[in-house]
Formats: C-alpha cells, structure tokens, sequence
C-alpha cells in the first residue's frame, strides 16, 4: 500500500489505485454517469457526486478501502438503501462512498435467544420475514422498511409507528462488528446485554457514520404479540384528536402506537391510495393495541371509551391482518402521497413534548396561514413526534424560500417548548445549522469528544451533524512519552 | 489556606470521617456541592490542582469495581436531591442525581407512575444507579437505566459543563451520551441532572413461582420465555450445590388480564406452581438478611438465553449462588472466597463461550489487583475506550483506575 506523503492528505485516486488488484473492478466506480447515481440520498434537495464509488461485497472490502482512506486521509461516506432523509450518506466531492447494500446475508436468526445476526445492508423488513416463523419480529418498523437498510437503521437511530411501546434501534442492538475511521476491525458489544466498559454500542447507534462502518449487526428479537387490534377514528379536528392521544396515555395505557393525520394529510392519502378513511374527518386517530389478549380487550373498551368521550364520530376496529394493513395504509403512504396534491414538499421532522401538542399544532397552523404555505401534517402523537409536511410548487418563483422558512419556523417551536429538531430522520447534513440553537458551544464540543476517540483524523463522514469539527486532543497511543500517572508511578496498566 | 477551606469557599465541605474510606483508601475532603454550578467550580478546582476525584451518591457500593489509583477528593452528590419537573402528561422525570430512588418513586406514585429501576440494595442514589447500570428483575420487560434515560447534565473533569438528549423521548439530535454515560462509573464526568422516560404504575402485579430440579430447568424457562404472556420479570435462584432451583415470573397488567395470564402461567411452570410474594428477586445473592456476607465475592454473569439454564447448573456444580433474570440474561452470583480465581476464571470462559461475560463486583477482604476484575483481556474496542477516557479526562483525575483495563 503506497504511504501518505507527510502530512498531506491525498486523493480518492490514490485511495483507488491502493484498492485496484485487491477488489475486483466491478466494485469500483469511477464513470461519471454511474457516479450520478449515487449524488443524493432521501434528501434530493442536496446532490454531490463523489469521486469514487466502492460496492463493499464483503466485510474484508470495508476495511480495506476503510483503510486505503485512512491511509491517505481521504474522507469516506457510508451508504445503505440511500433512504435518509437528512442527507447524511450525502458523498463527499473528494471523498470515497462506501456502499454496504450488496452485504446482505441473513447470518443467523435464533429465536432460543431472541436474537438476529445480519449484515449491514440487509433491508430491515426481512429480518423480520425471516423471524415471523418462529414467532418473532424485529420490533423497530420504519415507514421505510421495505427498501432501507440495517445498517443505515443502525446509523440513524431509526424509529417507527411502533417505538412508543417498543423502543427505537437503540433499545434493540446489542453487538456490533465495526471497522473504525482507522481500518481496525472491532467488535462492540456482547451477544447478552451489559457488556463490561464504555456502551460504545450505544454511542455508535445513532452516530449517522461519523464513527466507522457497521458491518455486522446482532439486533433483538421480539416475541410477536398473542392480539392485535388496531383503531381507526374520527375527529372533526386534531384539538380533538389530540385530547384524545393525552387521555388514553393519561389512563396508563402504553399502546404499541398512537398516529395522528390532519385534514391535508387525509385527502392526500385518499388520492393516492383510496384508503376509505371516515368521511367529512378533520383528523384521524390511529391506534394499536397489542399483548396478551385480555389485557388487550380491556384496554380496548377504555380506547373506545376515551375516543368517543372527546368526541370521535366513527371508529373502526380492525382484528384481522388484512384489515389492519388496510388502516394502515393511508398512514404509511403519507408522504409519497402528498406528491398528489403537491409539485414539491419538505418533510420535517421535530418533536415536542406530547402534552404541548394542542398548542403547538395551533401556532404551525398561524404560521401556515401568515406566509401562505400549506403544511400536512402526519405524526407519530404518541411520543410527540411531528411530520409536517410543508407543500410548495418550486417553479413558482419564491416559493420554495417560503417554504423554508416555514420549515425552519416549526423547528424553532419545537425548541421553544422543549423538544428537538429530530426525532428520527437524524441531522445529517440537513440540520447541522440548527444544532446550535438546541445545544452550546460545550455541549457541542463535549459530544465531539466521541468522534475525537473513534476518528481521530475526522474523515468519517466529515461536515455531518455537528456544524463545527472538534480539533482532537492527542492520541493517548500518540504519546512520545510515558503516560503522566505512569509517570508518576501511580498507575502501570496503561 | 487549607484544602478544606479553599473547596469550602466553593461549596459545603466536610472532614472525611472513617465511613469516607474508599477501599482503604482516605480522601482529604469530601465536598458536597449543591447544584450543577458547585460541582463545576469544584472540578475546576481540582483538575486545576491536580487532584483525583471519586464521585460518591448513597455510597452503597464504594468497594465495587477496583480501588481508585489515588484519590483526594470525594464529591458527594447527595444535596443534589430535587426533583425538577415530573411532567406525568408526557411520562418524564428530570431529577438531581442524589436523589435517592426510593424517593424518587414516592414523588412518582403520587400520580401513578414509576422509574422502572429495580433498587436492589436499597439507599441507591439516581446517580449511582445510572453510573452503575444498576438493573434487576424488571429489565426483561423496559430494559435497563441505559434505555429509560433520555437526557444528562455532565460535569466533566475540568468543570466544563455540558448536556446530551433533552427532556423528550424521541429525540436522535447529536451523539447519546446518555448511553455512553451509564455504566461509566464515574470515570468521564459527574452526573448532576438526568432526565427519564417513565411507566405507568399497573393495576395489577403478581409472581408465579415452581422449584425444579437443576437439570430439568430448561423447561419451564423455556415454556415462559416464549409465551405470549409478556412476563415483567423471570427470575431464577439456586444456592449453589444440590437442590432445587426456583423459578419465578412476574405479571402486571390489569386485574383481569394479570389474573388470566397467570393461570396460564402456572400452566407453563409444570406442576407445584403457585402464586408467591417472590421477594427474592428483589436482593442482590450475597445480601444477608441485612448485611452483606464478607466470605463470598460477588459476580455478575451474562450469557445468551438459551444457556441460562446450563449457565445454572455450572455455578451449581462450582457451589456458586446464583440468581437473576432468566428473561433478560444477566444473572449476579455469590462465590465462595477459597479458589475464588479458579472460579472465576472457569466460569469466565463459560460465560464467554456463551455470549456473555463476567465481572466481579466485590470481593470482600483480597486484594482485587490479583484478580482481572472487568476481564478486560475479553472486552471489545478497549483501545476506543481508553481514548473516550483520555478525551473527557485527560489528566486522569476522575476514580483513575476503577474501571475496565486500568481506565
Ligand atoms: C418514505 C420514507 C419513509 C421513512 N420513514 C421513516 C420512519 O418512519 N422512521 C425513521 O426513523 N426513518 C424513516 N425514514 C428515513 C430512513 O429510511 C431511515 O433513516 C433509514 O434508517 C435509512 O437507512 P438506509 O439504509 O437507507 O441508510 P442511508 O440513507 O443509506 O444512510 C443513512 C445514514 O447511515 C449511514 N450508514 C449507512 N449504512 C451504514 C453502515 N453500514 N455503517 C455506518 N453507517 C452507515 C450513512 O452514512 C448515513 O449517514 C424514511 C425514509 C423514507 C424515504
Ligand atoms: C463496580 C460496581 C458494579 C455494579 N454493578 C451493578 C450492576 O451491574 N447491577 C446493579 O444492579 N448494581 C450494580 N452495582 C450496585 C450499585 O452500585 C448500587 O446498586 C447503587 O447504584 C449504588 O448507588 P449509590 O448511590 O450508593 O452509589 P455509590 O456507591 O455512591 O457509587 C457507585 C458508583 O457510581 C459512581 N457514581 C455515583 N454517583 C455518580 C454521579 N452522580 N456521577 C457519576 N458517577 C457517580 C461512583 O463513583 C461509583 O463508582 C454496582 C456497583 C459497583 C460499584
């Protein structure tokens, strides 16, 4: 492997000829018409083509072009399913794309444990394909699950209608092989919980590839409910609505999800997919309850209870799967559906407090009329998780600036009542900007401290998250000399 | 001026007393700040003088984990004690964190909620709770401390204050120092203010319980662990040698629910099980009846579910107690004191070879250098972890030496 010349970082042509003869040439993209398709993730808004493009067919493939960048301290981009909606696989112009989506192997699938072992790229809706037969499933179920990967899952911290009872990915990884900034092929974490040290696992999740590469995974598996039954009702306004989402939690019921729709949402989701949902609804409350039979059946009479108590005017049950995905369905094709009603959207992603959820869907619903842009709105209410959906036609000239700035206002009242700027769809390039405004300069810096100890070169994903890089202390394996408490022979194991 | 006098300008102070011992080691003050900005003048004092700090809450459990290296300075966070907000509309709880979590629950109950987080020696603090993962019998059903907090308020070394998460449950905003942070045993900073996702408190509780022979433990575990039942908690207990094993599973929920899948449940166990108080689950195996026995060295032992009921057996065999969470995999043990590196080295590679690991928590009266306490040869991405250290605390004064390979 050729050296980095001094202290000069080198280019993506260096980082390929180390690669060439090592991987096969298929892997490598270099062809500018083939790099195009990789300039964008879930976030078209933002497109950079990237210099090199390495299909990762095998663990040995990530490290090693992991460690030809690192070699030249080239920057590299991790890739899944490209889903993200916050633009963090966005590649970088000089930089390496590493794409995990060809590592799809299904390692292993132990229900005597309750675990998955799978590769990175394996779409998140097949582990729990694989599971169903023996009574399993993988909890976490983004909108996204048919297409987006583990890996990526993993990157972002990924949630779903469902994380209200079941947690987020967070809650169900346990081990993870890695290769670090550094080309070091590390395993984190133990097939059982608590492993001893630092949660390095739990640091990794979520750290949207700005840590390593995750090239394995061992995940949580979760018993598959014994009942399920799931409601749909309807309100003549999301005040109603949520009053409603409030009284069930109030009752102490913790329903494997709570979904809000509002008007907008309801006559997009009905163009696209004519999902029948009660006519004449300003808002739709979906509700799933699921567990042991009775417990179900009793929480259900107080659901029922409640939703007409605060004035629901239909409700359906359904008790069978067809049913059940026929609710659903309106639900999860919200946001491709708004391309009905609308040329261009932006899909946000904030969360507030449940119990401000009243105050601050009236305030998005000023704001929307002061500056003349419609906003759909799509929530998982159970954990105050907004989706608001801000529609605009971009070739009508101001509108898209508008359209930002609605968007840009909604964040700032989330952070007004206490919450974040998201929930779920990660920072990413998107929302480094306003991460300022939710954390200060040391808090900021002190989060930095964990990419410091991981990648200590930053270019793992560089310009990602947090708008400015951490300059890293020396390396403890860096020292020229012995380590100041050996030093001064109090401590040897160093 | 004194060292007592210049801390006792920044907060209030106290002479250490002989109870202030940290594994024999004595601090020359214990400071006991009473806000987030007290403990951050006091480490900025200390970092600036060099001097090592341990962070200490009930004190439950200073022996743990391996002897500072050195040690100065014990900051106490028990006047840390308020609750800030209990936001029950949104379930969440930000609290100090020397609090202490029976008081905590007290505040909590009042409007029918609950911190699912087992106090299993009684007088823990929020604080040390969550710098120990501390966790019992309800993990199986909400995880542990690491998965119900959701936002942090650090001192680190130097006094730089900073903050991680927020006060909502969904939140994927900047790195979770919340993981990173529990379990850390207050090497990377001092915990002040914590923020945690709370549960309702349930109509309904009841444990079903049966004894059965070691070798036929698989069963019944097995029966439950698959159900559809959604146990809270399943539990086993054996003393170590010959002799029954018990097995207990808790159920919450609403009367009618609890009380049908507990009938189902009795199913499950196989004959003999009945309904008990099961208040077992809630000790620690080397807990006396209010002591803790000094000639027993106390373990934590994880393994992968499907060899809990091997793992039982093998401590059977060794006369090791056991007892722990059949449904989550962690189990805690009480080995006798004669051979206990034998022991602990042979159990060790099982628990590894099974997809687990071992600590040892405590062993009372042996000098704990001899022994690999953390097994920090068999702990992956050590090297990371040494530099996590190095960056939150680059001079090395925070409890230098506690934890996992010399950290
Ligand atoms: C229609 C639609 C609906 C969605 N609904 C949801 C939802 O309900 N909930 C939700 O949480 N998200 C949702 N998303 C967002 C997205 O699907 C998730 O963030 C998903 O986890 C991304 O997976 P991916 O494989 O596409 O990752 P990518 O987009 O390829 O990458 C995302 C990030 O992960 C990093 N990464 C990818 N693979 C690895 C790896 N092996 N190691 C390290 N880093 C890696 C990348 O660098 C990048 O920063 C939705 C997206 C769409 C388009
Ligand atoms: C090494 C060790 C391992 C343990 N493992 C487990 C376990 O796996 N499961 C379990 O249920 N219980 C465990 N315990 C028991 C646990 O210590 C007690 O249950 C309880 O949490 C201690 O509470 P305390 O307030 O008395 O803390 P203390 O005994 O005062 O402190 C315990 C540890 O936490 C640190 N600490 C305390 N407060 C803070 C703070 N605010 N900020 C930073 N650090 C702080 C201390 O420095 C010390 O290392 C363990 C204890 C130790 C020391």
């Amino acid at each position: 492997m050729s050296q980095p010349q001094g202290d000069t970082a080198g280019t993506a042509a260096d980082v390929l000829e180390d690669l060439r003869g090592h991987l096969p040439e298929e892997c490598l993209i270099t062809d500018p018409t083939r790099l195009a398709a990789y300039d964008c993730d879930g976030l078209a808004a933002y497109r950079v083509q990237p210099a090199l493009v390495v299909l990762t067919d095998t663990p040995e493939y990530v490290r090693r072009a992991v460690q030809a960048c690192a070699a030249h301290r080239v920057p590299f981009v991790a890739r899944g399913s490209g889903t993200g909606l916050s633009g963090g696989a966005l590649p970088h112009a000089d930089g390496v794309l590493l794409v995990t989506s060809r590592l799809r192997t299904l390692h292993e699938i132990s229900a005597a444990d309750q675990r998955a072992v799978v590769d990175p790229g394996v779409i998140n809706l097949q582990v729990s394909k694989a599971a169903n037969p023996e009574g399993y499933y993988f909890a976490p179920d983004p909108s996204s699950q048919q297409i987006c990967s583990i890996g990526g899952n993993v990157a972002e911290n990924s949630g779903g209608a469902h994380c209200l009872k079941y947690g987020f990915t967070a809650n169900h990884v346990l081990a993870l092989d890695v290769v670090t900034p550094e080309g070091e092929e590390v395993t984190l974490g133990t097939r059982a919980p608590d492993a001893p040290g630092y949660d390095l696992v739990g640091a990794f999740v979520g750290s949207e590839g700005t840590l390593g590469v995750a090239t394995g995974v061992t995940v949580r598996l979760v018993r598959l409910p014994q009942e399920v039954r799931t409601i749909l009702a309807g309100f003549e306004d999301t005040d109603q609505a949520g009053a409603a989402t409030s009284a069930i939690i109030a009752s102490g019921i913790v329903p494997a999800a709570i979904e809000i729709m509002d008007a907008l949402a309801i006559e997009a989701a009905e163009a696209a997919v004519s999902c029948g949902y009660p006519e004449g609804a300003g808002a739709v409350l979906v509700v799933e309850l699921d567990g042991p039979a009775q417990e179900v059946a009793h929480e259900f009479d107080a659901v029922e209870q409640i939703c007409h108590t605060e004035g629901c005017f239909e409700l359906r049950v359904a008790t069978d799967a067809a049913d059940r995905a026929a609710i659903w369905k309106g639900r999860k094709s919200a946001f491709a559906a708004v391309g009905r009603i609308s040329p261009d959207y932006i899909v946000q992603d904030g969360v507030v407090p449940r119990t401000a959820l009243p105050q601050v869907l009236r305030r998005m619903t000023e704001i929307s009329a002061e500056k003349g842009v419609r906003v759909a709105n799509v929530f998982h209410a159970g954990d105050g998780n907004l989706h608001p959906l801000v529609l605009f036609d971009g070739s009508v000239e101001g509108e898209t600036e508008r359209a930002e700035e609605v968007s840009g206002a909604i964040l700032d009242l989330c952070l007004e009542h206490g919450g974040s700027i998201t929930g779920e769809h990660g920072v990413g390039a998107d929302k480094a900007k306003h991460m300022p405004k939710m954390f200060t300069a040391d808090d900021l810096d002190t989060q930095q401290m964990v990419r410091c100890a991981f990648d200590p070169d930053g270019i793992a994903n560089p310009g990602k998250v947090y708008p400015t890089p951490r300059l890293c202390g020396e390396r403890p394996g860096r020292h020229t000399g012995p380590h100041p408490l050996q030093a001064q022979g109090l401590a040897e194991i160093f | 001026m004194s060292l007592l006098d210049e801390l006792g300008a920044l907060c209030e102070v106290r002479e250490p007393w002989p109870g202030d011992l940290v594994d024999g080691l004595r601090p020359q003050v214990v400071a006991r700040p009473a806000s987030t900005a007290e403990t951050s003048e006091v480490m900025r004092f200390c970092h600036e003088r060099g001097l090592a700090v341990t962070v200490r809450g009930g004190g439950t459990k200073q022996t743990w984990g391996m002897p500072p290296a050195r040690l100065d300075v014990i900051v106490e966070t028990l006047r840390m004690d308020q609750v800030v907000e209990h936001a029950h509309g949104d379930l969440i709880a930000t609290v100090g964190t020397g609090l202490r979590l029976a008081d905590l629950d007290r505040v909590l109950r009042e409007n029918g909620q609950q911190l699912i987080i087992d106090d299993l020696v009684g007088g823990s603090t929020i604080g040390g709770a969550v710098a120990t993962n501390q966790s019992g019998p309800r993990r199986m059903a909400v995880g542990a401390a690491r998965d119900l907090l959701i936002g942090v308020t650090v001192v680190r070394a130097d006094g730089t204050v900073a903050k991680s998460g927020g006060k909502v449950v969904k939140n994927v905003a900047g790195y979770d120092l919340c993981k990173l942070l529990t379990g850390s045993f207050g090497t990377l900073g001092v915990l002040t203010e914590v923020t945690f996702r709370l549960h309702p408190v349930t109509a309904a509780s009841q444990w079903v319980s049966v004894d059965v022979d070691p070798g036929e433990l698989a069963g019944p575990v097995e029966r439950v662990l698959h159900s559809q039942l959604v146990p809270t908690a399943l539990e086993v207990d054996h003393a170590g040698g010959t002799g029954p094993v018990r097995v207990a599973a808790l159920f919450t929920g609403t009367e009618e629910g609890v009380a049908s899948r507990v009938t189902a449940a009795k199913e499950l166990l196989g004959a003999g099980a009945g309904e008990t108080d099961a208040t077992w689950t809630g000790r620690f195996p080397w807990l006396g009846d209010d002591e803790p026995s000094t000639d027993v060295a106390a373990l934590k032992l994880t393994c992968q579910l499907s060899s809990v009921p091997a793992l039982v057996q093998e401590t059977a065999r060794r006369g090791v107690a056991v007892r722990g969470s059949a449904g989550a995999g962690v189990l805690y043990a009480a080995a006798p004191m004669t051979d206990l590196a034998d022991t602990v080295a042979g159990l060790r590679g099982w628990c590894l070879r099974h997809g687990g690991s071992l600590v040892v928590l405590d062993a009372p009266g042996t000098d704990k250098t001899t022994l690999d306490v953390w097994g920090s040869d068999s702990v992956g991405g050590l090297e990371i972890m040494r530099r996590v250290k190095h960056e939150f605390d680059p001079t090395g004064v925070l409890s230098v030496g506690r934890f996992v390979g010399g950290i």
